[in-house]
């Protein structure tokens, strides 16, 4: 694998400033070619992305568009087939292994037998710190996500919204830079979703972390997005890419607003020509 | 009560006493073992009776029928001994005999039952051990699951006496080469449980160690080995129950010293079927015993595991 960290392409958001640039995710040119029994499966092709630190960035789409597989090759769960990507300027193997970003998965994924609190510790006991030191992070990422008081609880024991807090807490407890979340909510009702969403953001505006978030709807690649890649499928393509000028406070109210329905119409639009030329 | 039933003056009708009586697992049970002890005297009486009519006939006597069916239950080699005889029979073996005599249940039992658990604890843990092999090295799944498979093929009964009388030519007598035969026939239901068991984590909780970059062992004992618990407990009461049944074939070729199965061996070398009958009623209250102590250790390391009881 080449990294090309002499020549980027011009991003569409940031201006001619480079050394204010801080590139964590620079995809290039990346293609993503599943082998199956039924012939080769085109997940990805020419993905051309880059995400600067400190920004929130939504991949959109409908089943199929690659938006997960693209998220899996950042984590190094899946290995691209053609181009290259960097993370934090090294492959995504390397930063896998510094442990550079959290991930948090469509389920909680917490283990049973672990209480809530130990359930937290787990990547802090792989990583082989300190109690003392793990006590600490497991109550500052606890407090974070508003799950204070449930350490000694078991996962059943804690709602689907809470069990999907605390597997954010447990994502943040390794304290990355970058958090790669694939529809954390997906699977939560929507009113639940709508108030995890603005808890997510205002824990993005405290933490000033680099997300990139995968999802499937709308009103919440807008809401929380500084920018929405637009992606659709066979061959997983990214459409368009729509820098949104929201304000980075934003409450919920902010959806009636003329600007967040204009972002969510061009996201719509995208989504429509992505499928229109498919089917 | 609710408020509805309040209104409507309608209580659900909860099932009376006599009702709840007959439910309940205690009648169930009596029942059964009721209606198995009824069946055996009946077998008994028709079993024994040609045996019976013989004497009778010898004797040139004419019983009643009364006489004739107490006849057949009190008989002291019957094809099928009465339930009775087999109690007074255990009774006397197991309450009225010292525990070091060589005609105490307790002491063939305890030589059997010693042999059991070692060779149930080695099965356990040879099975877990290659689980473990065969989940991480992905070319044994296909070159060792084979010889696990085939090993069981091989009737015990033929493969017994060869492992006694190997093992007693390199000079291991006594104990360990009946645990062995335990062990071959107990590891096998722990291997194939727990490679099930070792595999049992869900596709996103493998991922989820690896973006932590947990090595192997850390996702072997922080995630596998937990996961696997459940499934350990399950194969751990079959390989339990297939060790006793090691221990006691074990013992038949050895020439009858003790244990169970000498008790067997003797019992039919000699007609003595009360004998043979009162072991065969202790190994398998044996067996029950120990089923049911492996499900209370599952219920209590479950428990202490957090899962939901």
């Amino acid at each position: 694998m080449t990294n090309e960290t002499t020549t980027r392409p011009s991003s569409i958001l940031a201006p001619d400033t480079p050394p204010e640039k801080d590139t964590v995710i620079k995809v290039d040119k990346l293609s993503l070619t599943f082998q199956t029994n039924d012939g080769p499966v085109h997940a990805l092709e020419d993905i051309n992305l880059e995400v600067e630190r400190g920004e929130f960035v939504s991949l959109i789409g409908p089943s199929g568009c690659g938006k997960t597989t693209l998220l899996r090759v950042i984590a190094d769960l899946e290995r691209q087939t053609g181009g290259s990507i960097t993370v934090n300027g090294v492959t995504p193997r390397e930063a896998r292994e510094k442990r550079a970003y959290g991930y948090v998965f469509q389920a909680a994924a917490l283990y049973p037998w672990r209480t809530i609190a130990r359930n937290v510790a787990l990547p802090l006991e792989i990583m082989g710190l300190a109690r003392a030191e793990r006590t600490r992070r497991v109550a500052d990422n606890l407090a974070l996500v508003n799950l204070q008081g449930f350490e000694r609880k078991y996962p059943w024991q804690l709602s689907g919204g809470m069990q999907q807090r605390a597997s954010i807490a447990r994502a943040l407890a390794v304290e990355p830079d970058l958090l790669l979340m694939d529809e954390p909510f997906g699977a939560l009702d929507e009113i639940v979703r709508d108030h995890l969403n603005e808890q997510l953001l205002q824990l993005w505006a405290k933490t000033n972390k680099t997300v990139v978030f995968v999802t499937h709807s709308i009103p919440e690649a807008v809401f929380l997005s500084t920018r929405i890649v637009v992606m659709s499928p066979r061959p997983g393509r990214i459409h368009d890419i729509i820098t949104s000028n929201l304000p980075k406070q934003r409450s919920l109210d902010i959806r009636e607003t003329p600007e967040f329905l204009k972002i969510a119409h061009r996201v719509r639009e995208g989504l429509r020509a992505g499928h229109s030329y498919e089917d | 009560m609710s408020a509805a039933a309040d209104i409507i003056g309608y209580t659900p009708a909860r099932p009376g006493m006599v009702t709840r009586f007959f439910r309940s697992s205690f009648v169930a049970v009596t029942v059964i073992v009721l209606a198995i002890i009824v069946i055996w005297y009946i077998a008994a009486t028709f079993l024994n009776s040609p045996w019976q009519y013989e004497v009778f006939a010898r004797a040139g006597e004419k019983p009643g029928v009364i006489e004739f069916v107490e006849a057949t239950w009190s008989q002291e080699r019957p094809v099928l001994p009465s339930p009775h005889q087999v109690g007074e029979e255990l009774y006397k073996t197991i309450f009225e005999t010292a525990p070091t005599s060589k005609r105490s249940l307790i002491y063939h039992g305890w030589i059997t039952l010693s042999s059991t658990l070692l060779g149930f604890v080695m099965g356990t843990a040879l099975g877990i051990l290659l689980a473990t092999a065969i989940v991480h090295v992905a070319s044994l799944d296909k070159s060792l699951m084979p010889w696990i498979v085939a090993s069981q093929t091989i009737p015990i009964l033929a493969i017994a006496p060869m492992v006694i009388v190997v093992l007693a030519s390199v000079g291991l007598t006594g104990l360990l080469p009946k645990a062995i035969i335990s062990t071959y026939l107990s590891f096998f239901p722990v291997a194939v449980g727990m490679v099930k068991g070792l595999r049992s984590p869900d596709p996103i909780n493998l991922d989820l160690m690896r973006t932590f970059n947990a090595s192997r062992p850390q996702t072997f004992w922080k995630l596998r080995w937990p996961s696997s618990v459940p499934y350990l407990f399950v194969s751990m009461r079959v390989a339990v129950a297939a060790s006793l049944v090691g221990a006691i074939v074990g013992e038949l070729p050895t020439g009858a010293v003790a244990g169970l199965g000498a008790r067997l061996l003797t019992g039919s070398y000699y007609g003595q079927t009360v004998q043979i009958w009162s072991a065969l009623v202790l190994a398998s209250v044996l067996a029950a015993v120990l089923v049911t102590l492996v499900g209370i250790a599952q219920r209590i390391v479950m428990r202490l595991m957090g899962v939901r009881a």
